[in-house]
């Protein structure tokens, strides 16, 4: 049976998906509903992280501002249904419109710069995108948006009970999944994964590296901003509090802490983090510190991140046998 | 009359004070190969920045296959046919060196916003790419991680990734550098193959690998051309003596 997965973390992979595709059963027979609300929220930030680690993992470009496409994409389904717009087609093509004009546009001054100077630039642009919708008193201004209805879509993929809203996400997050993997694999991905070892060289080979850096950096914002049309849908509100750069910071550790720059860690990543907070969190008020020292503890000692982790099993594995 | 196919004219480079290229005067001919010698801290390798494109220079012209390219990017002037290997190994080094040379291929087939299709099934750049790692004789390294290679073959990867681009010209910084003996003739024996069927430009430190192989030599003191001409008479040239070969130098 050579189709069954091999390694631990292929097995890992296949059996969380599992659980993913059968988790609004799984919690109704366990009778506890508010996990799917917390699932539908990691899987959300899952897309974001996903989208993230194309640019941060694979690219190399470490944004601090990634959660700005998440408010776009939020905004984009707040502001038209503010105006009575609630056809869900018109809000994703809002969604992926507006994230890529303003990916296309921030990007091409950002990616000049490098290093530290690219992670302060992508943050003050995202900054910008916070204050804007801050002081936008028609939108809530800082109290926030409120979406009574979700976006509307045909009545067979309806997003309107919690559980056709959950696969929704999980549709999304499975297509982005498979969207990276295919991308990373193919011409245009190997040239991004080369510029991130190798620029110089890359350029030597040919390729003007900017433009297929900017290129990724566009799709890696459209994806996220699905993340935020759908977390839009999700909270049933949006304020400027989802967009600030703190957001972005822990956007940038749930990559990290599942494994950057491979296919399925950053999902594992994300929904330890958000399982973690929300477990932590029930149990003491000052969860916040033992939060931190976790995620120190897991930067220091889990080199690869989860899947660096999981990876290592099959090599214990290999030399016992 | 044959024009050359790389011509410098009256480059100059200065940093600071210092004249690191020096009014240069160059011409390559097409199917030569030239070589640029000259000792330590004559302004070689400011010389092949300026030509690749790495670093611009503060004035005078570079014309490749007739055009000038001094304007054009490193990633352009690849496009028109002049492949470089770096002095200090530049490969992808978490890649294997199969997938290094795909880039190379890669390069030099159109543009590379090909967003689905998997590499690994691609029969094009597949093949076009173990052609390459033959002709320098990696075809049974092909799936090592480029890291784990000797430093040796990490050059000669170079070469292989510089040969998959099918460029019009080689531009080989130092191919030698930090080579020991057997890996040094290794790739004198495989530059010695593409020979007559090339053209490169080669600069070198290494003289005595350089006399076997070169049609005509270039001597670069100071960031200045003081010699251009075959290798028999560059051996006899007062000039270069003093200057190079050096006064009880050996």
């Amino acid at each position: 049976m050579n189709w069954l997965p091999t390694t631990v973390a292929a097995r890992v992979y296949a059996l969380m998906l599992l659980i993913l595709a059968l988790a609004p059963f799984i919690f109704e027979w366990i009778d506890q509903p508010f996990y799917l609300d917390l699932l539908s929220r990691a899987l959300i930030l899952g897309i974001a992280v996903v989208s993230l680690n194309l640019i941060l993992g694979f690219g190399g470009m470490v944004s601090l501002g990634h959660a700005a496409y998440i408010g776009i994409g939020a905004y984009s389904v707040g502001i038209a249904s503010y105006y009575d717009f609630y056809n869900g087609w018109l809000h994703i093509a809002l969604a992926l419109s507006v994230s890529a004009g303003f990916a296309l546009l921030t990007g091409a001054i950002s990616l000049r710069t490098r290093g530290v100077y690219f992670i302060m630039i992508t943050m003050a642009f995202s900054q910008m995108v916070y204050f804007t919708f801050l002081s936008l008193e028609e939108y809530g201004a800082d109290d926030g948006l409120v979406i009574y209805a979700r976006s509307e879509f045909p009545e067979i993929i309806s997003m309107d009970s919690s559980t056709s809203l959950y696969y929704w996400i999980f549709a999304l997050l499975l297509a982005s999944l498979f969207f990276v993997y295919r991308l990373v694999y193919s011409r245009f991905g190997r040239v991004i994964v080369g510029s991130r070892f190798n620029e110089p060289r890359m350029q030597a080979l040919g390729f003007d590296t900017y433009r297929y850096r900017l290129t990724c950096y566009v799709i890696s914002a459209m994806m996220c901003s699905l993340a935020g049309m759908l977390l839009g849908n999700f909270t049933g509100f949006i304020s400027p509090d989802m967009i600030g750069w703190a957001r972005s910071g822990e956007l940038i550790f749930m990559v990290i802490i599942g494994g950057a720059a491979t296919i399925f860690g950053p999902l594992v990543g994300t929904i330890m983090f958000v399982v973690l907070e929300e477990a932590l969190s029930a149990i003491t008020v000052y969860w916040h510190l033992i939060f931190g020292m976790l995620l120190v503890a897991l930067v220091l000692f889990g080199k690869g991140g989860i899947h660096g982790w999981l990876s290592r099993l099959d090599r214990k594995g290999a030399e016992h046998e | 009359m044959n024009e050359p196919l790389l011509k410098v004219t009256a480059l100059h480079k200065h940093f600071g004070g210092i004249a690191a290229t020096d009014n240069v005067n160059l011409a390559v001919e097409q199917g030569q190969v030239h070589a640029i010698i000259g000792p330590n801290g004559a302004g070689k390798t400011t010389l092949i920045a300026q030509l690749s494109g790495q670093i611009r220079p503060d004035s005078g012209d570079i014309e490749f296959a007739g055009h000038s390219i001094v304007r054009y990017s490193m990633a352009q002037r690849a496009r028109q046919g002049m492949a470089r290997s770096f002095q200090i190994t530049s490969v992808v080094m978490p890649m294997t060196l199969l997938e290094n040379v795909m880039l190379a291929v890669q390069g030099s087939a159109g543009h590379s916003f090909r967003f689905w299709a998997p590499v690994s099934k691609d029969r094009t750049l597949m093949n076009a790419a173990m052609e390459s790692l033959t002709e320098v004789g990696l075809d049974d390294r092909a799936t090592h991680i480029a890291a784990n290679v000797s430093h040796g073959e990490q050059r000669q990867l170079e070469v292989a990734m510089a040969l998959a681009m099918k460029p019009r010209m080689l531009l080989l910084d130092e191919p030698m550098a930090g080579m020991g003996k057997e890996e040094g003739s290794a790739m004198v024996e495989i530059l010695n193959r593409l020979k007559g069927k090339m053209t490169i430009l080669l600069v070198e430190h290494d003289m005595d690998a350089v006399f076997n192989m070169a049609d005509k030599l270039s001597v670069l003191v100071n960031g200045h051309v003081i010699a251009t001409d075959s290798v028999a008479n560059i051996r006899s040239n007062p000039d270069v003596q003093k200057a190079y070969l050096g006064d009880g130098h050996e």
